[in-house]
């Protein structure tokens, strides 16, 4: 994949001005996405990010900055030459906006009415596309008939229709459940594979960002925070609207803490002794919980936890011994990873 | 009394009843369907804001909507005269209901529109869709099943309208029922009117509901 942009933001600003106050929405964003990416816009709500996907197809027309696709700055064309750019970005949003009165297939073919294409030569494009979303033999089916994660399905295969270059994401799972999250993902990545299309997301997951985005940009407060690849925006943040989304429970860098780490099962012990709390204030040493997976059945714990023991090696010896003396098994762990 | 040129009279009146409601409200859509589009999409947050227009418009239709049907009726008689040569018979009744009944549509239209989900609009503009097609291709199939509601409605509230005018000679069974019943007290005659335009109604209302009951898509399972 060659690494021209295909979307470029430079200096973007959008104010929504009420009768009585201005609201900035985004003040000088600059991104650069480029063809094959799947780019992920991570932030929390409010941010500012359902607004900025929206200038990227001038939905929302920015109040400052340019917005440059395939080259064209959309700010120089006049209405009929923006539905033409529109036509070559799909968009999928949070509910779906399938029209509810026509049937799947009818809903796929519909880009391709307004873009004029000839009612045969639609209707073998949409059979194809149902082809690729797994949907063939719902082809008859009105959207209230099918499932939240197969509506979705139907929109992305309805977004395709024009062939566009670039998909636009509105916190396109953000309704679903973590299966058909997960399955609409690993469709979105086998689009952008396989048709090269870049694909740009908006999400509040982290998750989200962590499965399918190549590169990441977080916003924060109206404005870009951080961006560039996942792997090294995710591990290492620089920003502190970065490191809350990536920690969202805090920093872990506590240095008085070693590295040794040990495991506890529990098989049966009363779940009413609060025996971790008790340990700690025993021995006057903090752990930090690593890993714990444990269920409650009949006031009975079951389950494991992995702690991380202090470096001080009297203290750790006096943890582990307190937990032995307390008959739960204890073993230690080396190389722990969450 | 009950002879046959009874029950002739009786049905030609039926018939022109139905003949002025049915001209009446498919004359009526021809203004008010456009006008309802209009009074959606011209809003402010509307697919064509023109604030001006609708401003106007919306003075407009409050204004026919605020006179009495009766008083419409009797106000407009100079221009059902210019139009139609007279001003009594059915065809004469058919301007009142127009005037009248337009307005009422443009609202019925207006609400009916504005159940249009905003992320479906939002959906077409992102696919490059005029604001012709949108009105043409999303709007209005995505509300048939209320634009059918909100049209039996009118039908039922024009037949209404048309009896009332018979007060002035207005033909079909209103005119009946006033003549017969009230300036000649023959309430047999009254009652038989009256039991008709109750089916008539009923018909209308029950058609209307349950077309667009099947044509509605979205509560099928």
């Amino acid at each position: 994949m060659d690494s021209k942009p295909v979307i470029k933001i430079e200096g973007l600003t959008k104010i929504f001005s009420g009768k009585t106050n201005e609201v900035k929405a985004l003040e000088n964003v600059n991104l650069t996405i480029n063809r094959g990416d799947i780019f992920g816009i991570i932030g929390m709500s409010g941010a500012g990010k359902s607004t900025l996907v929206r200038c990227i197809n001038y939905l929302e027309k920015p109040t400052g900055g340019r917005v440059v696709v395939d080259g064209v700055d959309l700010a120089g064309l006049n209405e009929k030459e923006l539905r033409k750019v529109r036509q070559s970005m799909g968009m999928i949003f949070q509910q779906f906006n399938l029209l509810m009165q026509r049937t799947t297939i009818e809903n796929i073919t519909f880009p391709l009415e307004i873009s004029g294409i000839d009612k045969k030569d639609a209707l073998k494009r949409a059979e194809e596309l149902l082809e690729l979303v797994d949907l063939a033999d719902k082809a008859e089916a009105y959207p209230s008939q099918l499932s939240g994660g197969q509506k979705q399905r139907i929109a992305i295969a309805r977004a395709l229709a024009t062939n566009p270059k670039v998909l636009l994401c509105d916190e396109a799972t953000s309704a679903l459940d973590p299966n058909t999250t997960k399955s609409i993902l690993s469709l979105l990545k086998d689009i952008n594979s396989r048709l090269g299309i870049t694909i740009v997301i908006i999400t509040h997951e982290m998750s989200v960002v962590e499965q399918i985005c190549s590169h990441v940009a977080i916003i924060d407060k109206s404005g870009i925070a951080e961006q560039g690849k996942v792997s090294e925006v995710f591990s290492h943040p620089k920003t502190h609207a970065a490191q809350r989304l990536v920690f969202p429970n805090g920093n872990k860098n506590e240095r008085d803490i070693g590295s040794r780490c040990c495991r506890i099962v529990f098989d049966g012990s009363s779940s009413y002794e609060p025996v971790v709390a008790r340990m700690i204030l025993d021995c006057g040493a903090p752990v930090n919980i690593m890993f714990a997976d444990m269920r409650d059945i009949d006031g009975k714990a079951f389950g494991q936890m992995v702690i991380q023991l202090p470096e001080d090696q009297l203290t750790s010896e006096k943890i582990i011994n307190y937990l032995k003396e307390r008959n739960l098994a204890v073993e230690e762990v080396f190389d722990h990873v969450g | 009394m009950w002879d046959s040129s009874t029950w002739i009279m009786i049905s030609k009146g039926l018939l022109e009843t139905v003949y002025m409601t049915l001209l009446s409200t498919f004359a009526a859509y021809v203004i008010g369907l456009p006008l309802g589009v209009l009074l959606v999409t011209s809003e402010n947050s509307g697919i064509l804001p023109i604030p001006k227009l609708n401003k106007v418009l919306n003075v407009i239709v409050n204004l026919l909507r605020s006179i009495p049907f009766l008083i419409l009726l009797i106000a407009v008689m100079p221009v059902t005269r210019t139009l139609i040569g007279t001003t009594i018979g059915s065809t004469a009744t058919v301007v009142p209901l127009v005037i009248a009944a337009a307005p009422f549509i443009a609202r019925l239209v207006e609400s009916s529109l504005q159940e249009v989900d905003k992320g479906v609009i939002e959906a077409a503009v992102s696919m490059g869709c005029s604001p012709f097609q949108i009105i043409r291709k999303v709007m209005l199939p995505e509300s048939v099943p209320s634009l059918i509601t909100g049209a039996a409605i009118a039908t039922t509230t024009i037949l209404g309208y048309s009896a009332m005018a018979g007060i002035v000679g207005g033909g079909g069974l209103g005119d009946i029922a006033i003549r017969y019943g009230y300036y000649r007290y023959q309430n047999d005659i009254m009652f038989i009117t009256v039991a008709l335009l109750v089916i008539v109604v009923q018909v209308a209302q029950e058609a209307g509901t349950g077309i667009a009951r099947k044509r509605d898509k979205r509560k099928q399972s």
